[in-house]
């Protein structure tokens, strides 16, 4: 069976050769007389593991709305794979996911709806559709919660669901806004080492955003550091500096590496020229980013 | 055996061609409002779809004005208001019951003058009562083949569109990141469950008609985790509280108080149904289904 996705665009594998799963080119988006991003660029290779690093109202959700089509940037170009772009291209896991408890929906049917969510027609039973949810249900390690109603399972494990669900159409690239956000620590190491196995395993391209890098920090190929609607991108010791971020920021931070977590935290004496948008980030003393 | 039967079932039941006509009016609704009504309840929608069929009874007791089958005014009214419905933006979390609410009130409005219209002429005694709570014994035979019409256009819509509607409902960002047309899906959503509202408006009332679209539908979501096994379930517990409505309505003739109407019982059995599903513990029920 063919990815519905593949059918679409260019060859995913030819995109694959050519390195690249995703080009974002000078992004600015003006919303409201507000400058949300301001010339964002940056790439993501074939199966990297990147991280869109910013804080809370930097517009990291803003940017995946852009990359996935749903938000016309005032001006530059989004690139997915080699080609033109589709929705199936990218799959997509999205920050806020409640669902009712009482909600008729297993995991697995959720699982497969990312796999003909978008065709017509209610699915007839077919052994191929079944084979592939398994698959996805084995590859993240959801066997012991598949049958349950998705809306009664824990975060993590609804994360999985949908990280699954993302993932069935196979797309070059993967984005998840703030998966992280609301696990414990444990789900999230759990999460972040599945995506890192996938990514490495079926050479796809991660793009996951976090308020608060160091959970990442393990498996990050690439940091995308956004704030203020700037962006900056390279390898964490390129990008995470203080010289890098203060410019990001326009106003001085500091950058504290201790026992291997990085801390960003806000520098004294520039606090009056701090140009945030959120006042409550700029009254913030101390910033752990 | 047979006297026991006979005092279950009374005399004439089965050769009364407006029974008949009842029980096949009576299943068809059944079927269209539990499957509507499932996403009803999975979208929160329940509110709406009780307007819906509030608002029916300005279109039924217009009918009655000009002469036509109740039917029409039902289908006509509900339809247009969930245009307007649409056009205010019930689509926007926040604009929902304000949307709702605004077009309730409107109903309910012209629903008075007409009643009031239709005391004041004599062909149309007990028409006010036959709008509000129904009267499924007095349908013309000329209702059947509108009722399988309209109901077919319901049922069709909800089975065409039925996984992008399943996906937007768990959803919109699910379904708007795979580019489904959110806002088109919710509209038809929004006319097959004006359709299935005036539908069950014919049978049990323009009042109750939501008992019979979210109270099979409850009772489903309680009774099974899979979406389509939900719908098959709550058509089958509307088709139950449906014909032993009507057969107890049919036996009620030698009650007190002769012949009590057929929509005190369907919506009471909708309630006894769904607290038996919520209380009555089943084992089987933690495991699979």
């Amino acid at each position: 069976m063919t990815s519905p996705g593949a059918t679409v665009t260019a060859d995913p594998v030819a995109a694959h050769d050519a390195g690249e799963a995703l080009r974002v080119e000078g992004i600015t988006l003006h919303l409201g007389g507000r400058t949300v991003l301001d010339d964002v660029s940056f790439q993501v290779g074939a199966g990297e593991f990147t991280g869109l690093i910013g804080p809370n109202g930097a517009g990291k959700t803003t940017l995946f709305r852009v990359i996935l089509g749903l938000q016309q940037p005032t001006s530059g170009s989004v690139r997915v794979g080699g080609g033109g772009r589709s929705g199936r291209d990218v799959g997509y896991v999205p920050q806020k996911f409640l669902l009712d408890p009482d909600m008729p929906l297993r995991g697995r049917d959720l699982i497969a709806l990312g796999l003909d969510g978008h065709r017509l027609g209610i699915p007839l039973p077919s052994r191929t559709r079944r084979a592939r949810v398994q698959e996805m249900v084995e590859a993240v390690d959801a066997q012991a919660f598949a049958d349950e109603r998705v809306g009664r399972l824990s975060g993590g494990e609804q994360q999985r669901i949908l990280i699954a669900h993302a993932l069935i159409s196979r797309p070059q690239l993967l984005l998840l806004d703030e998966p992280l956000a609301n696990l414990d620590l444990r789900s999230a190491q759990e999460v972040v080492g599945l995506l890192a196995r996938i990514a490495a395993e079926q050479r796809i391209a991660v793009l996951i955003s976090a308020h608060e890098m160091n959970p990442l920090l393990p498996v990050m190929d690439r940091v995308v550091y956004l704030a203020a609607g700037h962006a900056a991108s390279g390898t964490a010791e390129e990008v995470v500096r203080s010289d890098v971020l203060s410019r990001l920021y326009g106003h001085h931070v500091d950058v504290l590496r201790v026992h291997g977590r990085v801390l960003v935290v806000a520098g004294t004496g520039h606090d009056e020229h701090a140009p945030l948008d959120d006042p409550g980030d700029a009254s913030a003393p101390v910033e752990i980013v | 055996m047979h006297a026991d039967l006979a005092a279950i079932i009374a005399p004439g039941f089965f050769s009364s061609s407006s029974v008949q006509l009842a029980l096949v009016v009576g299943a068809l609704v059944a079927i269209v409002a539990g499957t509507v009504g499932v996403f009803t309840v999975i979208r929160g929608q329940s509110f709406a779809g009780e307007a819906l069929g509030d608002i029916g009874a300005s279109g039924g007791s217009s009918a009655y004005l000009v002469g036509i089958a109740p039917l029409w005014g039902f289908v006509g009214i509900s339809v247009a208001a969930a245009a307007v419905m649409e056009l205010i933006g019930i689509q926007r979390a926040r604009g929902r019951d304000l949307a709702t609410g605004i077009v309730l009130g409107a109903g309910f409005g012209l629903a008075a003058l007409f009643l009031y219209l239709g005391s004041t002429s004599s062909s149309t005694t007990g028409a006010t009562v036959t709008i509000l709570f129904g009267s499924i014994f007095q349908l013309d035979t000329s209702t059947l083949p509108l009722v399988a019409v309209f109901g077919a256009i319901a049922l069709a819509t909800i089975l065409v569109i039925y996984r992008p509607l399943l996906l937007v409902s768990v959803s919109p960002e699910l379904g708007a990141a795979r580019r489904l047309p959110v806002r088109l899906i919710g509209s038809l959503y929004l006319l097959a469950m004006a359709l299935a509202v005036a539908l069950s408006a014919v049978t049990i009332g323009a009042i109750l008609s939501t008992a019979l679209l979210v109270g099979p539908a409850a009772t489903a979501l309680q009774l099974t985790r899979r979406p389509g096994r939900a719908i098959l379930c709550a058509a089958l517990v509307g088709i139950g509280v449906m014909w032993i409505g009507i057969l107890l309505a049919y036996d009620s003739y030698s009650w007190p108080h002769h012949g009590w109407p057929v929509s005190f019982f369907v919506v009471t059995l909708v309630l006894i149904a769904y607290i038996a599903s919520r209380v009555i513990p089943a084992p089987a029920r933690k495991r699979r289904g």
